[in-house]
């Protein structure tokens, strides 16, 4: 009995030893993410960081930017545009010889279909396009095939054409097949239930599964323009846990992390197979404080809140080297952005505020804020700095599904999130910090951050809708920065922190490129 | 998280033989009015929760117009009753929905995550049933001595343990540190559709297709888990063994058995244990039933693609479809599986009859 | 004390012939208590709770701080003099955040406790006493909550209510009366007909009244028992919710809270995941080993159940 339980205890312990890991096959990227919140793979209708990321490598778009130079938009299906007298209809021509990985033909047809679909299926992120005035009824007019290589686009707003360009670099302005698309239609639906699952794109990679929260996988398109990409099939696995992400990357089980924590990065670093890389990204972090609250809704309280933030204590400690210290809305590094940081955490100066404002012997508040890192930690600082001032808080937690409802329905008091460009132009962050046309309840602007904070002033509105308008490049930098400024001194909106993405990979792994916004994440160059 | 006293869901009442019948149709209609309760207090709490089932689907950026649009095609302008009768009738034609998180129908991803859930809880069961019970009757025939002790702490601790802490510690010492077994997940991914899932069962499509490659990573990764959840069943299936077999011992059959002067070993294993055999197995498909259930925090901690951390991951992401039909069929399990083993316990056990 | 009087209280106790009901009682749980102190496994579980009890209410003055206030530029330091149990995440005291932790969990249990029992010997002694149609609708309902997958119904209650510790505890406590209810009918069924209480209803006494002093305190041994054993499971889900992040809310030194916001940490800081996870495992082994010994005590017949 003895005997064979000891026998039983080393062929176990054997199946122990054989496990040991083998490293990730050698034509195989893989790369370890949360990828929860992926809902949907259809271009019309993707407008989540992960997704956003993912079709950016499946998907050719109208306009893009490409690895080799993050700043200089070039033509992505298109080989070049030329704009009317009157700065609203530019006419594209097509590259030649584009093919999509199914072998049909990228045509005119396809791209004027692509972006017809994404306004009649009218998904979240159609407004990136549809606010040229396009819809449903006018967008066969407004959107169409010229002859065999060129289409047109027509604006009906007085929009800035660089924005137009820019806009058309958004996921909205993917690419899809039409002809694919089509035969896979059920019920006049424009092919959306196919597309969720499935891809039909010209980019460097064809999507072969989505499990969700388990993984997507993709391959290798061979004929793509800039040629083969490094790796033959790209897996992103869902890994939530930035713990768990860190023991895959160290052991070898995964090439690349993506959500390692501050604390984690500084354990990584004396792993010799293991390389840290720095991204500077579009994401910023900031309080938000609902005018619409009685207390809230004094200018004074919110300008002491924006004394009430240890920003460099924060920066340095939990947060370092993930989130660098930025308080205006357009971030660091992308055009027109604005370094300027007025505020620094001085108990002195807001007590003085409060006292001003009529709450010298402070107040009690509620703060929103999400369960992942860095907010907890972000709130319970906060809420350790507000009490030096007398400001009692309550921190409630919540998934971002749970805290957008209350959002949306200006419910909160004090809110802590993060917001990313849809586009890299600043009219994506104007149009939500600083343009809010009707602050009435029932005018349910709910995309706009300033309506969710019960916020609007005059001179902010005239002053974005004047930016987004403007033809002239440095007049338009100098408006973007104007209006950056204003919000830092009246907007309802505390902005803290610019996020800079920390990637650890595998020291055989190169090529991976991550811009500022996460249509600038390419998986093409890279190699092992 | 399980119900230590091994409470049965059945009325417990022994039925004499001619109405046996009568007390199966008993059964059958606790079963329809369990599972007319179970579907009704889980729509009740999905529709009364504060989150925003058109929110999950549109996104936090969406216009309101596209809200609107959304908000009548899920139906929720009808009175809380129309939704579901609406819901039962389409679940009694096999449609659950469609997950928002996963973008398919909540019956194929049921399918997907179910056998893994399977797969844990029947590893830690067969662990749990094949340590507990030895361990169990060992403490018996040594009651009041030093086995009996031990494996009674030994109990006391498995129940005591917080799983998701032992599984972190787990992992890094086994994982990380000593690189013995397999990290999160069920499989290393790039094995990841190698295997035809015929029964979803991982083990079981890997050996059937004879890769004996993918086999041995799947249970490198199988292996901590099911240890752990095994923790718990094990101390239980342990100490009701031990207290079964004590009832036993001390029956006047055991006594005459030992007089006629047949062997210790013969009297314990030949005699004694076959006569707890019954009850034992009602035990063992309570632990069951309760690990199926049971392996949220497991499955969340390893990573595992099962149903509990299907339901979870739901709950967070206001996909009702998929904690409802995810807790209907966890439920249901539950309760068939509760229900079974009253009704065998009662068909065969001898005192029962 | 003075050793006269204490073998006096003692011959009291041990008298063969008590004068009084009230002696008699006393007995009782004297005789009660000489078996559980014999019983070591027992007397290590009422140590660890009387333990926790302690700590939990001189936690102000066995404390530096409040372990609710952040400091940045003491985060996760190893055990030292200064920080016993070294810091955490935010750069504080894990030891003063385990020392208020033990009042929150404290605080889950008694509240717990005190939802479920009379809830369920509500329902199970209305059941048993009543029968009939009421028994029916009664057990039914009870059935359908011990049917339920306990912790995922937990988990939607606490989505349902909204995130917190109070929320955290009232869900806990709809999927845990469910046995106590089973409890209680199966009592109040095997004495409803006995005599004493025959003489009670002719006596004019109410259905409540009844209940309230004749069944339910038969009910309370087995109650009691059950109680300590389900504590160490209640404070397991409790840590459970608070580790899904469903529980108590930041910065509260909830020990399954602890643990999730530590659990980053724990290849390069073990000691932060690690020492909450012991608490948690010290706690609910204590409940365990007393609930253990209780059984023992006053509810021989029912071992290993």
């Amino acid at each position: 009995m003895k005997h064979r339980l000891y026998r039983w205890f080393i062929s176990t312990l054997c199946v122990f030893a054989l496990s040991a890991h083998a490293a990730t096959p050698k034509d195989t990227f893989v790369m370890a993410k949360d990828i929860s919140d992926i809902i949907t793979l259809d271009p019309a209708e993707v407008f989540e960081l992960t997704t956003g990321e993912i079709i950016a490598n499946i998907y050719d778009r109208v306009m893009m930017f490409e690895p080799e130079n993050l700043t200089e938009l070039t033509g992505g299906v298109v080989e070049s545009w030329s704009f009317s007298d009157d700065g609203k209809t530019i006419l594209f021509t097509m590259r030649p010889g584009l093919t999509f990985h199914s072998g049909n033909p990228v045509t005119p047809e396809d791209v004027t279909y692509s972006l017809q679909r994404v306004v009649k299926l009218n998904k979240t992120p159609a407004f990136i396009i549809t606010q040229f005035g396009w819809n449903a009824d006018n967008v066969d007019e407004l959107v169409k095939v010229v002859d065999d290589s060129k289409f047109s686009v027509t604006i009906t707003e007085d929009f800035s054409p660089a924005l137009v360009l820019n806009a058309l670099s958004a996921g909205v302005a993917s690419v899809v097949d039409k002809k694919l698309v089509m035969e896979h239609e059920q019920d006049g639906d424009l092919g959306y239930e196919w597309l969720k699952t499935n891809s039909a794109g010209s980019g460097a990679f064809a999507l072969q599964t989505w499990k969700a929260n388990e993984l997507v996988s993709m391959t290798a398109n061979e004929n793509y323009r800039h040629g083969a990409p490094g790796m033959k099939r790209v897996i992103v696995r869902h890994v939530a846990e930035p713990s768990a992400q860190r023991l895959l990357i160290e052991k070898g089980d995964v090439d690349m992390a993506r959500n390692l924590t501050p604390d984690q990065i500084k354990g990584v670093e004396g792993n010799a197979d293991v390389v840290i890389d720095g991204y500077p990204k579009g994401t910023i972090v900031y309080m938000a404080a609902n005018a619409s609250h009685p207390i809230l809704g004094n200018p004074k309280v919110v300008e002491a809140l924006r004394y009430l933030v240890d920003y460099d204590g924060m920066a340095n400690s939990f947060l370092a080297g993930q989130f660098v210290v930025h308080q205006a809305f357009w971030p660091s590094g992308l055009w027109a952005a604005l370094d300027d940081k007025p505020y620094t955490y001085d108990v002195q100066k807001a007590k003085a505020l409060l006292a001003e404002a009529g709450y010298g012997d402070g107040f009690k508040i509620r703060i929103d804020t999400l369960t992942n890192a860095p907010f907890p930690g972000l709130a319970q600082s906060i809420q350790a700095t507000l009490a030096k001032a007398g400001i009692e808080s309550e921190i409630v937690t919540a998934e971002g599904k749970t805290l957008w409802p209350i959002y949306r329905a200006r419910k909160h008091e004090i809110l802590l999130a993060r917001w990313s460009p849809d586009y890299v132009d600043p009219h994506s962050n104007a149009d939500a910090f600083a343009h809010n046309p009707d602050n009435r309840e029932e005018a349910k602007l709910t995309g706009v951050l300033a309506w969710r904070n019960a916020w609007a002033d005059d001179a902010a509105n005239a002053l974005a809708v004047k930016a987004r308008n403007e033809t002239d490049v440095a007049a338009r930098k100098e408006q973007y920065l104007e209006l950056q400024r204003m919000l830092q001194n009246i907007g309802p909106f505390v902005i803290m922190y610019q996020q800079n993405e920390q990637v650890a990979r595998r020291t055989d792994v190169e090529g991976f490129v991550s811009g500022s916004n996460f249509v600038l994440v390419f998986y093409r160059n890279v190699t092992k | 998280m399980t119900d230590h006293n091994g409470q049965t869901a059945g009325t417990g009442r022994a039925p004499s033989p001619p109405n046996r019948l009568r007390a199966l149709v008993g059964v059958f209609f606790t079963i329809v009015l369990t599972f007319v309760g179970l579907t009704a207090v889980t729509f009740v709490i999905s529709r009364v929760m504060p989150v925003d089932p058109v929110l999950a689907i549109v996104g936090d950026r969406a216009s309101q117009e596209v809200y609107d649009q959304v908000y009548l095609r899920l139906g929720l302008d009808q009175p809380i009753w129309v939704q579901y009768l609406r819901y039962i009738n389409s679940l009694l034609h096999g449609d659950l929905g469609t997950s928002i998180m996963t973008g398919q129908t909540v019956m194929s991803d049921i399918a997907r995550f179910f056998p893994a859930t399977l797969e844990l809880a029947t590893v830690a069961t067969l662990l749990g049933v094949f340590v507990g019970i030895p361990m169990g009757v060992v403490a018996a025939v040594n009651q009041g001595r030093w086995p009996d002790h031990v494996v009674r702490v030994v109990g006391l601790i498995g129940y005591s343990v917080p799983v998701f802490w032992l599984g972190l510690v787990a992992l890094l010492v086994f994982y990380a540190k000593l690189g013995w077994t397999g990290g999160p997940g069920r499989v290393e991914v790039y094995f990841d559709g190698i295997v035809e899932p015929y029964t979803g069962v991982l083990l079981l499509d890997a050996a059937l297709a004879g890769e004996w490659e993918v086999f041995r990573n799947a249970v490198s990764h199988l292996i901590l888990p099911a240890t752990l959840l095994g923790t718990f069943s094990l101390a239980y299936v342990a100490r009701m063994t031990r207290s079964f077999m004590l009832d036993q011992l001390g029956q006047e059959y055991i006594l005459t058995a030992r007089v006629k002067g047949v062997s210790e070993f013969r009297v314990i294993w030949g005699h004694a244990f076959r006569n707890v055999l019954v009850q034992l197995i009602t035990i063992i498909g309570l632990t069951y039933a309760s690990l199926l259930e049971g392996s949220v925090l497991t499955e969340t901690v390893f990573a595992w693609p099962g149903i509990g951390s299907y339901i979870t991951r739901g709950l967070f992401n206001n996909d009702m479809n998929a904690v409802l039909g995810g807790t209907i069929v966890v439920g249901a399990c539950f309760v068939g599986i509760n229900m079974l083993s009253d009704v065998l316990y009662r068909l065969v056990d001898p005192r029962a009859r | 004390m003075p050793a006269t009087e204490s073998q006096g209280l003692r011959a009291w106790l041990m008298s063969d012939a008590p004068a009084s009901a009230w002696q008699a009682r006393a007995q009782r749980i004297y005789l009660s208590w000489r078996v559980f102190a014999r019983n070591p496994i027992a007397m290590t579980g009422l140590f660890i709770v009387g333990g926790l009890i302690v700590m939990a209410i001189l936690a102000p003055w066995i404390t530096h701080s409040s372990g609710l206030d952040p400091v940045l530029d003491e985060r996760l330091q190893p055990w030292s003099a200064q920080h016993w149990l070294g810091t955490d995440e935010l750069g504080r005291d894990i030891y003063d955040r385990i020392v208020w932790g033990s009042r929150i969990t404290l605080y889950i249990v008694a509240l717990v406790g005190i939802i479920v029992v009379p809830l369920g010997l509500l329902i199970g002694t209305l059941a048993g006493y009543m029968g009939g149609v009421v028994d029916n609708v009664l057990m039914r309902i009870t059935d359908i909550f011990l049917a339920f997958p306990r912790l995922i119904l937990a988990l939607a209650f606490v989505a349902t209510l909204g995130r917190g510790l109070e929320n955290a505890i009232l869900a806990i406590a709809l999927t845990t009366w469910s046995p106590y209810a089973r409890i209680a009918r199966a009592e109040a069924l095997t004495i409803r007909n006995s005599e004493f209480i025959l003489a009670a209803r002719v006596a004019g006494a109410s259905t409540l009244g009844i209940l309230l002093r004749h069944v339910v305190p038969l009910c309370a041994s087995s109650v009691i028992v059950r109680l300590t054993l389900d504590m160490a499971g209640i404070i397991l889900t409790a840590a459970g919710l608070g580790f899904l992040g469903l529980g108590a809310q930041p910065p509260t030194p909830e020990w399954g809270a602890m643990i999730s916001s530590g659990r980053q940490f724990l290849l390069d800081q073990w000691w932060v995941p690690t020492v909450p996870g012991i608490a948690i495992f010290i706690v609910s082994l204590g409940f365990n080993l007393l609930g253990d010994g209780l059984r023992d005590v006053l509810d021989p017949k029912r071992e290993g159940g």
